[in-house]
């Protein structure tokens, strides 16, 4: 990456309390304090949010899709972890 | 258990992929091809977006009033957000902001020819936001599902903020048309000079644009050009007459076989010329952008200095 580039984030943002934060996109910014006042100007121009995270993009680690379909296999067969798995008499109620 | 897919080369799997309407992410396989293909209309499309800030910041001092000089800053200011929503879309493919501009500055990367027409009175304000915002989400809807993840998304907010800008044109108009005889004329004058370049705005005839089939193949394109441009007037022609102003275009009549309106052809000698950067306004506006980044250069580099010299503070408080 050029040495002139601020450094890259990634914004989330919480659109109403009681909700997650939720990954919206990225911008640059030279520091964290910037990068959240630009996430404002550029992410909730119309009330999108009431509260902004910034994570600088090379702190963020992730899994890698080539491996998607060996790593998240082990849960394909385990249809037992779901509820509709089991059958429930129609007698009873409330379960 | 046997996969059927993994006998299939990677651009095979990709493909098919592509055709089960699989959202294609960053770091997931694509052919090269797929990627620069991206990189060049991403970044077309937010070199646009900057470049279009320029013919309206024109008007914010100059709009009739204080109602609308806010709504045409609020507008600007859209636009510079959608630029970076779409900047950090091409950036998840592998290029950088500053390679992006460096194309943009040096005339090797394209933006919409149509900022390259001159914006000369009033009710060009409400031309641009009617019709080349109108021709702008006409391309834009459809990108909303296109195939690469991060570029459908930025779509999406750029598509919600977009109506606006539309509407507020169309009221420009209609308040125009309304007005006074000079106030009405001066629409219509404005209409006259932007309809065609607006037609432009859908690029190429479809015999003459080679890579639309691979676009669509790939689901980066749901729609070819001429088949956008036709859906442009035929929900144009009927928004003028409700206006009452005449599309310059002697040859606009309603097909009822067709169940859409027949046009003229777009003088496409003028659209090439204005593509090669012999419009009206291709210096002034790739001047304008030069300058800004220019002049802005000692800011960047101060915000980087300032931000260094603080982390360090930090550390040896710490």
């Amino acid at each position: 990456m050029n040495q002139s580039e601020w450094p890259l984030w990634e914004v989330f943002i919480r659109s109403k309390q009681g909700l997650d934060h939720k990954h919206v996109g990225s911008l640059h910014a030279a520091d964290a304090a910037m990068a959240i006042q630009n996430a404002r100007d550029v992410y909730t121009r119309r009330q999108e949010g009431i509260s902004i995270w910034v994570v600088e993009s090379k702190h963020v680690h992730a899994s890698n899709p080539d491996d998607a379909e060996a790593f998240f296999d082990p849960a394909n067969d385990k249809v037992y972890r779901h509820p509709t798995f089991y059958q429930v008499p129609d007698s009873i109620k409330h379960m | 258990m046997e996969n059927p897919t993994q006998h299939l080369t990677p651009e095979e799997q990709f493909q098919a992929r592509i055709d089960a309407d699989v959202r294609i992410e960053p770091k997931d396989w694509m052919p090269d091809a797929y990627r620069k293909t991206l990189i060049r209309q991403i970044s077309q499309h937010a070199h646009s977006e900057l470049v279009g800030m320029l013919p309206e910041g024109n008007w914010i001092t100059r709009a009739p009033s204080l109602k609308r000089k806010s709504i045409l800053l609020s507008k600007v200011q859209d636009e510079a957000g959608h630029g970076l929503y779409l900047y950090s879309a091409a950036e998840t493919l592998g290029t950088t902001r500053d390679q992006m501009l460096a194309d943009l500055h040096s005339g090797k990367a394209k933006y919409s020819s149509i900022f390259n027409y001159p914006t000369l009175s009033w009710a060009d304000m409400g031309c641009v936001g009617w019709l080349v915002d109108g021709a702008a989400i006409l391309n834009q809807v459809p990108l909303c599902r296109t195939s690469y993840g991060p570029y459908a998304r930025a779509m999406v907010r750029v598509c919600k903020e977009e109506s606006f800008h539309q509407r507020q044109g169309f009221e420009i108009m209609q308040t125009l048309c309304e007005g006074a005889e000079s106030q009405k004329a001066m629409a219509q004058e404005a209409l006259n000079r932007w309809w065609w370049p607006t037609l432009m705005m859908f690029g190429p005839k479809d015999e003459d644009s080679p890579n639309t089939a691979q676009s669509m193949n790939w689901r980066i394109k749901r729609f070819t050009n001429d088949e956008l441009r036709q859906k442009f007037v035929d929900m144009m022609v009927p928004q003028a007459e409700f206006l009452g102003l005449t599309v310059p275009d002697e040859k606009v009549q309603w097909n009822e076989a067709r169940q859409a309106y027949d046009y003229g052809e777009v003088n496409w000698d003028e659209f090439w010329a204005v593509v090669k950067g012999n419009g009206l306004c291709n210096r002034d506006r790739l001047g304008a952008r030069v300058k800004a980044h220019e002049e802005g250069a000692w800011v960047r580099e101060a915000a980087m200095a300032h931000a260094a010299k603080r982390a360090e503070r930090e550390l040896v408080a710490a």
